[in-house]
């Protein structure tokens, strides 16, 4: 199982070392060309502005739409989950447009207000035992769409959810010890892959 | 919920690896730097090469230059504090500043102490010139490091000595016998929990950028291959012909910087670089890499 991940910018290495340490081959795409042969895609932390600039400048865009097309999950970690929505309240760069959510840009305010807390989030596995969510200039799923599956929520709304082969956090699950959020996004890309 | 932990500060600067951090003074070039593809800017009221131009006493910014460039972007802005200046720093954390640099490039505010950066919730960069000192700004509670380099020259040989400096010293670490770390952190003058930390894992605990004359593509490229995690561009941008073009072209030769051709290519027709200083011919005691300890 070959999971790419996102290489342009932001939290790379961190997502690289968790998907190692779930047992899985991880490695770093720069280029669309990268894109080919992967089993699941994931869209790190970073800069939501720099990132989509980049991703567009690069080519990224058809390539990305068609492996998701063809059913390959892609996990979108804060900025991920930003670059993923289709709806973007308020000024952003460029976004893919996929998962069917609608997000606000650094809902919780500016790094002063950054934060880490416990959460449950559901589907996970011991998902009765808390997660120490890691919350940086962190954007918030205002809305869903009927077909996503709300994971985690907190008072001000969604943190965690699942599209179809898309799986959203806006907060960072890498930054943490705690494998579980990252074994859920693989066992999505085994399912899909053992499926006839 | 906790704000401001250890792990929210170093986080901040983790989401930022890879990219671009470029001086700005006003909102119109704050606004050149967000479209150029910035992971951040530094609110300034002078680049470095107009600090080291004007002489005097130079400070914080003017609050209000720092608040409209805030309004103006949506990436993270940070500022400058003079060193061991924690009253300038209160201030920039009441303002919401995302990140702290308490730096050299403003005139020091204390000759032997740097701000005890844990009383803080805003993240702090430090600059550093080698792995002992680096360590000393972690140990004060910095979240993120930059080489010092020597700021306002557009020129690259210091940030070049400063990270093979901190790198070297780091290999070193590593192949040391455990009985002889705390030798090294004598000799280091560095924290002993923090040598050890180093040994075993080869790396500092908080991401390292490069700072310090960094004024082409190829010298940001050439900074990432040294080890950065990233760079910060002060004078290079705004000191130069077409800033917006050298500003995009940078951030591409960081983004792949081991691909000679892509460097090659951008490289192209973005007009003059700043002019540069060479450091032999500025005066020692106008040095600032040798500010702070």
């Amino acid at each position: 199982m070959v999971i790419g991940v996102l290489a342009l910018q932001g939290a790379v290495s961190e997502h690289l070392e968790m998907i190692e340490k779930c047992g899985a081959r991880g490695i770093g795409v720069k280029r669309a060309s990268g894109l080919t042969g992967i089993d699941g895609l994931i869209i790190p932390g970073g800069e939501s502005t720099t990132i989509g600039r980049l991703l567009e400048e690069y080519g990224f865009f058809p390539p990305i739409t068609e492996i998701s097309n063809s059913g390959v999950p892609i996990f979108g970690t804060c900025t991920g989950l930003i670059v993923l929505a289709k709806r973007v309240r308020g000024k952003h760069g460029p976004i893919l447009g996929l998962a069917d959510i609608e997000v606000e840009r650094n809902a919780f305010g500016r790094q002063v207000d950054s934060f880490e807390r416990d959460i449950i989030i559901s589907g996970i596995e011991s998902e009765n035992e808390p997660f120490r969510a890691v919350f940086i200039r962190a954007p918030v799923v205002l809305s869903a769409g009927p077909e996503v599956r709300v994971m985690a929520r907190i008072d001000e709304g969604i943190i965690m959810a699942r599209d179809r082969n898309y799986l959203v956090a806006a907060f960072h699950p890498e930054l943490t010890p705690d494998l579980r959020v990252h074994q859920y996004f693989l066992k999505m890309v085994r399912e899909r892959k053992e499926a006839p | 919920m906790e704000k401001g932990t250890e792990r929210v500060k170093r986080g901040l600067a983790e989401m930022l690896k890879g990219g671009v951090i470029m001086d700005v003074t006003s909102v119109e070039q704050a606004k050149i730097a967000e479209d150029a593809g910035a992971v951040a800017v530094m609110a300034l009221e002078r680049v470095p090469a107009d600090i080291r131009a004007a002489g005097g006493v130079a400070r914080m910014a003017d609050p209000a230059v720092i608040e409209a460039i805030m309004k103006a972007v949506t990436i993270p802005v940070m500022a400058k504090v003079r060193i061991g200046h924690f009253v300038e720093a209160q201030v920039l954390e009441a303002l919401g500043v995302d990140f702290i640099d308490e730096s050299e490039v403003l005139t020091p505010a204390d000759e032997s102490h740097h701000i005890n950066k844990h009383a803080f919730k805003v993240p702090f960069v430090c600059g550093a010139t080698n792995l002992g000192e680096a360590l000393r700004r972690i140990g004060e509670g910095a979240a993120m490091i930059r080489t010092k380099g020597e700021a306002g020259t557009g020129n690259v040989v210091e940030a070049v000595r400063h990270m093979r400096a901190i790198m070297s010293e780091i290999r070193r670490l590593t192949t040391l016998p455990e009985e002889e770390l705390m030798s090294a952190a004598k000799e280091l003058r560095a924290p002993y929990d923090l040598v050890c930390e180093v040994a075993k894992t080869g790396k500092l605990p908080v991401v390292n950028f490069s700072a310090g004359g960094i004024a082409t593509p190829a010298d940001a490229a050439l900074m990432m291959q040294l080890g950065a995690d990233g760079v910060f561009v002060g004078s290079g941008i705004f000191k130069s012909e077409n800033p917006a073009a050298r500003a995009r072209a940078i951030v591409h030769a960081t983004t792949h910087y081991e691909d000679a051709d892509l460097i090659a290519k951008v490289s192209r027709g973005i007009g003059e670089p700043m002019r540069g200083l060479e450091i032999s011919e500025i005066p020692k005691e106008q040095l600032i890499q040798f500010r702070g300890w």
